[in-house]
């Protein structure tokens, strides 16, 4: 709880974040480098897939993000409402954007990988379906978070929106489980250990590891932003106040 | 209980003085769903095929219609500070309200399902079905709905707003509300019925016991920010 309440002062949360962003940006270079050369060279073409597969490296961490920025914006918004950390708003207003990237690339991915496999640019299938409602909760969620005159109100309305939104995650993880449908079943997270082949999985892991530090790399530099923006708000109305 | 009854009779007796508001709704889903005919032309065996999905999606679409104006009176006159200062819990505040609602506006729906499923050619074992699954479904719209309906109060364009708050969150009651009568109308033998249409209820059932419990949560976290 200490560290909690530690960086709710936004000048020791800049200080920190200073610190961190170069280290975090080179592995994210370094990171995304590595698994693009892997998963554009090293890997295999698939048996049944050919080249194809490679969309594969992007399609699938892209997935990975959209749920779990969308989960990270649920825990923000849990934050926001019960403690009133003044961070948690700017990080759920500061990922919802990039969630909302990470879910329509997933989905263009997808639909350029399944025109050559399943023959068809989109289908009605569960789990695509559910990824669709994933970007239409963020965009109302971001729809609804500048829907205010006060900031502050958006902030709220959003997150108790987010909470809600959030009995989706678990629907759009398992409907390949619950539903017999056209996109395979898990086959990376699954309790008896993952099914592909480790020449495909290690570019497939590097590249998640890669989009997840991509985003933290992303959402520091925009609570950055937005922490500047406040302060030069405030500095403007100290000089407004002073010259009336 | 008293004050859950008290709002209930409020809010209905408002609704049959602007009877305008009461009609709009059953009105607009008749209408609608009258157009699919001419849309779509009159071969009996597709309008019984598509019948469940636009009596669904014009239900929705009428539920949606009617959210804007749930709690938009009350927070513009000023009684719903009134309600957030009286000694009533909030959430059964909410509660009374969308209570009220359904019964002004998801009760009207289902009185008219059994007509357009007649006009639309379902036969009589899917339109059991129908009214079931609407029974079961139409409340969880009024709760989902009031979510969105206490979120956007205040907001600059809050009834356009509405929609894509809500309609994400309808996809589920759509899917299994279409697919309970769906699979009624795909049973070959007559007892298979119900037993076809029963994992589709069950789940409309849990959709509306889930909003049961959230709505009350969220509806009144929303209304308390809304006057802050």
């Amino acid at each position: 709880m200490s560290v909690f309440h530690r960086f709710a002062n936004p000048n020791r949360f800049l200080k920190l974040t200073n610190q961190v962003l170069p280290w975090v940006s080179g592995l994210t270079v370094l990171s995304l480098a590595a698994g693009l050369y892997m998963s554009f060279f090293t890997s295999p073409p698939d048996y049944q897939q050919g080249e194809s597969v490679r969309i594969m490296y992007i399609h699938v961490p892209s997935a990975w993000m959209a749920m779990f920025v969308y989960t990270s914006i649920a825990i923000a918004s849990v934050c926001s409402l019960i403690w009133r950390h003044p961070l948690a708003d700017l990080a759920a207003k500061a990922s919802a954007p990039i969630g909302a990237g990470f879910t329509f690339l997933a989905l263009a991915t997808g639909s350029l990988w399944g025109k050559p496999m399943w023959g068809a640019w989109w289908v009605w299938d569960a789990r695509l379906t559910s990824v669709l409602i994933l970007f239409f909760l963020y965009l109302g969620h971001m729809a609804l978070m500048h829907a205010f005159e006060e900031q502050e109100r958006g902030n709220k309305a959003a997150a108790v929106l987010a909470i809600v939104g959030f009995v989706n995650i678990p629907i759009i993880k398992f409907s390949v489980d619950w539903w017999n449908t056209l996109h395979q079943p898990a086959s990376v997270m699954r309790a008896d250990g993952p099914s592909i082949d480790p020449s495909m999985l290690w570019p497939l892991l590097i590249m998640g590891v890669a989009f997840k530090l991509f985003y933290i790399v992303v959402l520091l530099i925009r609570i950055k932003s937005e922490l500047i923006e406040a302060k030069l708000r405030k500095y403007r109305r100290a000089v407004v106040d002073k010259a009336h | 209980m008293k004050a859950f009854l008290n709002i209930v009779s409020r809010d209905l007796h408002l609704a049959f003085r602007q009877k305008s508001d009461l009609t709009m709704a059953v009105l607009f889903f008749i209408l609608t769903a009258m157009l699919f005919p001419f849309g779509l032309g009159p071969e009996p065996n597709l309008l019984a095929r598509i019948a469940p999905g636009i009596i669904w999606v014009t239900a929705l679409l009428a539920v949606l219609l009617s959210l804007e104006r749930l709690f938009l009176a009350d927070y513009e006159d000023g009684s719903l500070e009134q309600l957030i200062l009286s000694s009533t819990s909030l959430e059964v505040a909410v509660l009374a309200k969308v209570f009220a609602h359904w019964l002004t506006t998801g009760l009207p729906l289902i009185l008219a399902a059994p007509l357009i499923a007649l006009l639309f050619n379902m036969d009589s074992d899917a339109m059991t079905i129908l009214l079931i699954a609407m029974i079961l479904g139409t409340p969880s719209l009024s709760l989902i709905g009031a979510i969105a309906a206490t979120l956007t109060l205040g907001a600059r364009r809050g009834g356009v707003l509405i929609p894509l708050l809500v309609l994400p969150l309808y996809i589920p009651t759509l899917i299994f509300g279409v697919g309970a009568i769906d699979a009624a109308m795909n049973s070959l033998e007559a007892g298979a019925v119900i037993a076809n249409a029963r994992p589709h209820l069950l789940l409309l059932g849990a959709i509306l016991l889930v909003s049961l419990l959230i709505t009350p949560l969220a509806g009144a976290a929303a209304l308390r920010q809304s006057v802050e």
